[in-house]
Formats: structure tokens, sequence, C-alpha cells
């Protein structure tokens, strides 16, 4: 306990000294390497995050992070509570301002309020999965389509998120409040699939549920993925289950980006399993 | 007996205007958390508006359909420019920037149309409906009428437009709702302007109960209070059930108990907010905020 811990320490000291450029650096060769490989060429990537900082008025959460993501791939964010994990979304969102350049596609989604964001088609499913309680499953999901014109195609898309989640299609006009945590979780998904997103970010879609449910989850979401070709970023506390779906995947600690790889690869890695994700292989 | 019901209808009728009003600071509550004080002063002045159209020759209902429009840009401009930058803001900074517009408007009708009673034209006709030896006014019928016809609006606009969907999802969760690509400022200030709108309503139809003057909405906004009380703040159905109950018990508690007479009736949409706050804070259609630990 006492070895990983000082690990961590020593891998954050050496991340928060000197200026950002510098900070991958201080990385082994090994994961430098790594972030390499996962970076790809940026100028074809689909999400495209060049050194982004973001804060809550004079807390500086996120310290200059860069990484990009393919169009229809999955990227697992990981990392300990309170790495900046949620706040990386947020600012991708609009939801929290941010410094630095967001690209979606070549357009830029930075200084967007969130709600323009959305309109970018950028569906975000924040912490707390933001559910509208008393409002009916039903008009959940229809709130997920209402940045979109097409009022045709919004009747099939609901078909095609029951095909997803049967549930959800049998508690139609329930209060979405009266749903469990992991149906509430499905609904949330099930909206932002409704604005038939070209991003998704997920923010801990396992917080609170049971691994079974979790695992159902993932599973769906990844189907998602490839039936539909849904970018995804997801963030996630339980690294085994998001590795597991992911492509790529970046550690984050203290607001920094510390390894970066394919999922594979950060599974493979025993030290790293131990010292960022808290578990062993 | 007759009397009895005599005196229920009569209060169904005042209960009607309280039920208007009450909606109005209903819809502003639920889309912003704000109790709007300056409520009745607002829709004094839309009725001093529409008072300026019929006295230039102007038919009433075109008077009021055009009252009605001036009123719903008006809240909306209210709320982005008076509202807006309070958002946020401890309640107390809120309350008392409602307040100050109370006297604002208050003052500026009075500067702009004087201080002095003026008569307000009734739209309906003289007479009465009698059944029963119970005799309805048809102004009072009248009143009833235009309160459902403008309840059953509100209730299809919210529970069957898209953008009645999104004022919902705006009402119960801000946040999710940018997410989702509402643009929640423009829909706040939507709800301020069907706020005002509904409570001109209320303006011009008391006006003619009452006479036409700047502090003519102050007793109104009292019941009204008491009726939104009654029905629980965050329910427009509870507001019009409350604006009809306050009403009805006015009129009986001024009919029928003797010390009360018509001089303390207004002591009676009182005990009905301390009632409510002791015994049933949400009110009747209300949901309790329950927070967990």
């Amino acid at each position: 306990m006492s070895e990983r811990s000082e690990h961590m320490s020593a891998a954050a000291a050496g991340g928060s000294g000197g200026s950002p450029p510098q900070k991958e650096h201080s990385m082994s060769e090994r994961s430098e390497h790594m972030s390499a490989a996962a970076a790809g060429e940026p100028s074809d990537a689909f999400l495209v995050v060049e050194d982004l900082h973001a804060g809550y008025g004079a807390v500086r959460v996120l310290e200059g992070i860069s990484l990009s993501v393919g169009e229809g791939e999955i990227c697992a964010i990981l990392g300990p509570n309170g790495a900046g994990k949620t706040t990386l979304l947020r600012a991708l969102s609009g939801v929290v301002k941010g410094r630095g350049s967001v690209r979606l596609d070549g357009i830029a989604l930075s200084g967007r309020s969130p709600d323009a964001v959305a309109r970018l088609g950028v569906a975000h499913v924040p912490e707390g999965r933001g559910t509208f309680m008393p409002l009916t499953v039903e008009e959940n999901l229809r709130l997920g389509a209402f940045a979109r014109r097409d009022r045709a195609a919004v009747q099939a898309d609901l078909e095609r998120v029951y095909g997803h989640f049967p549930v959800l299609k049998r508690r139609l006009k329930q209060a979405a409040g009266s749903l469990s945590g992991g149906e509430q979780q499905m609904l949330a998904i099930g909206r932002a699939l409704m604005l038939r997103p070209r991003l998704m970010l997920l923010d801990e879609p396992s917080l609170g549920l049971a691994p079974m449910v979790t695992r159902e989850l993932f599973g769906i979401v990844q189907s998602i993925n490839r039936e539909e070709r849904t970018t995804v970023v997801v963030v996630e506390q339980n690294a085994h289950l998001a590795l597991d779906i992911a492509d790529q995947a970046h550690v984050l600690e203290t607001g920094r980006i510390v390894l970066s790889g394919s999922a594979a690869d950060i599974r493979a890695d025993e030290q790293v399993a131990q010292s960022y994700l808290g578990y062993r292989i | 007996m007759t009397d009895f019901l005599q005196q229920i209808v009569e209060g169904l009728g005042a209960g009607a205007i309280y039920a208007s009003l009450a909606l109005a600071l209903v819809l502003i509550y639920q889309f912003t958390g704000i109790v709007n004080f300056a409520q009745g002063e607002l829709a004094m002045f839309a009725t001093y508006i529409a008072w300026q159209f019929v006295n230039g020759g102007m038919p009433f209902w075109l008077a009021l359909v055009l009252t009605l429009a001036i009123s719903f840009l008006g809240g909306m401009v209210i709320e982005r420019v008076i509202i807006r930058p309070v958002e946020g803001a401890p309640e107390l900074t809120v309350v008392i920037v409602t307040v100050g517009l109370f006297i604002f408007v208050n003052a500026t009708a009075g500067w702009i149309w004087t201080f002095l009673i003026k008569d307000f034209p009734n739209p309906f006709p003289r007479g009465a409906l009698e059944a029963g030896g119970v005799s309805v006014a048809y102004s009072t019928l009248g009143v009833l009428a235009v309160v459902m016809a403008v309840m059953g609006l509100l209730y299809l606009l919210f529970q069957y437009t898209k953008i009645g969907l999104g004022m919902r999802a705006v009402a119960t969760n801000p946040d999710s709702a940018r997410l989702v690509g509402i643009r929640v400022g423009w829909t706040l200030a939507l709800g301020w302007g069907l706020a005002a709108m509904v409570g001109a309503v209320s303006g011009v139809l008391v006006a003619p109960l009452l006479f036409l003057e700047p502090n003519m909405m102050g007793g109104v906004l009292i019941y009204a209070f008491a009726a939104a009380t009654l029905g629980g703040f965050d329910s427009p159905v509870g507001a019009v059930v409350g604006g009809l109950i306050v009403g009805v018990a006015e009129t009986l508690a001024g009919a029928y108990i003797g010390f009360i007479g018509s001089d303390l009736k207004i002591g009676v949409p009182l005990a009905v907010i301390l009632g409510v706050l002791l015994l049933r804070p949400q009110g009747l259609f209300g949901r309790a905020a329950v927070e967990r630990a």
C-alpha cells in the first residue's frame, strides 16, 4: 500500500513540475512511446483536443490535456477520484469553460455553450444521469431529440432505442424517476442516442449499479458503437470493464494525462494496472 | 340554502380571478424558482394598456389580444434585462429585485395615467342566468370561462408541443436540458412572457369589478399568494383549484362569520397561507421536496 502511494505521488510530482509541454517527458519511456502510438495522425482524427485547461473559479482541474479519438472509436478515460475525468467531459461539452482547443471533425467546440455543442451532435450523459424525473420515459427520450429538426425520423429512432433497451418500451408512460438506477442509466444512454450523436460522452455509467447491470450496459454501449459507428468517450472508475470495450485509453492523474495507449496495451501492463487503476490483473 | 349557493357562485367568480394571477405566479416559480412579487403590478400595467386601446375606440376583444401580445413581449424583456443579471443570486437578492420592480411599475403607471380611478368596460353582457333561485351573473360565467380557457391552452401547450416539453424539461432539470440542446435562457424568458400574459388576463378581468387604478392589484396579489400556497407553488392545477377555494372561503367567511364582514375578508387569505404552511407546506397538489441525506 505504501509502495503504491509513493509511486503515485512521485508520478504526480513529476507531472506537475515544469511547463506543460515537458510533462509527458517525465513519464517512463514506455508510456511515451505508447502515447505517440495512440495519438496517430491528428489530421484525420475525429475528436482532437489540444492543450485543454479548465477549472472552477480559481481551482485549476485540467492542466493541459491533449488527445485525439478516431471516428467510430471508443476511448476510455481512466484514473482515480479527483483526477479531472468528469471535468474533461464537461469541458468537451461546454458545461465548463476551458482554454485550449477542442475540435470535432474540424469544427471548433471550444467556446460554445452546452446547448450549441449538443446541436452539433455531441450527446453528453452527465454524472448522475441527468434524468428528467417527473417526465415520462417517452418524454425523456423525445427530449434527447430536441435539437433535431427531422420529426418523422424521431419516431423511427424511438423504436431503435427500444431495440437496444427493451425494458424502456415496457415503461414508456411511467415517470422516469420511478425507474431503477440501471434503467435510468439505460434511459440516459437512450436519450443520448435520440440525438443521433456523432460523439457520445458517458460519465461513469457504472456508478451505483450492480456489476451484472454494468456489464450488460457496457455490452450495449459496445454494440451501439459497432452498429452505428458512434464515437464514444467514456469516463470510468471501473477500469476493467472500460478497457474491455475501449479501443484506446488515457489515464488521468491530477489534471494531466499520465499514460495513453491502446486498451490492450494498458491492460497488459501490470505495473500500470497497480499504480493507476488500482487492481492486479 | 339558495343564499348559500349564491355565495358560492360569487366566490367562484372572485376565485377565478385569483386563480389566474396565481397561475402566473406558479408559472414563474416553476421555471426559475422565483416568487415574483411584481406579478400583480405587471397585470395592472397591462390592464392600463388595454384601457388605453379601448379608450381610443378599439373593440374590447381586439384590445385584449393586443394587450396580451404586448404583455408577453414585456415579460420576456423583463426576464432578459432585469432578472437575468441576478439569476443564481441568493433568494433574498431576487426577492428584492422583484419588490423593486413592483414599486417601479406601480409608480410608472401612476406617472403615466395618474392615481385617479378610471372606469374599465365590462366585456360581458349585463344580466344573470337564473337557476333554482340562484342567479349567476354573465360576467361571473365569462370570468370562469376565460380562466378555464387559459388553463386549457396552457395544458395543451405544455403537454402536446415540443416547446412545451422543452419548458417542462427546463423546469425540472435545467442542466440536463442544456445538454440535450435546449436554449435554457430563452426558455426562461418564454416562461416569464407566458406568465405576464396569464397575469394580464387576471388584471383585465378584475378591473371591471373594481376600478382601474395603480394599486388595484395589491389585494388580488395577496389572494393569489394564498391560492398558490394552498395549491402548491409548483402545481398549475393547484393554483387554479387553490384560487377557487380561496375565493369561496373568502366570500363565505364574509357572509356568515359575523365579525369578519367585508372589512376583515383580507384576513382570510392570510389565515389560509398560515394554515397551509403549518399543516401541509407543499400545498394540496405540490410535491414535497425530499432530499436524500
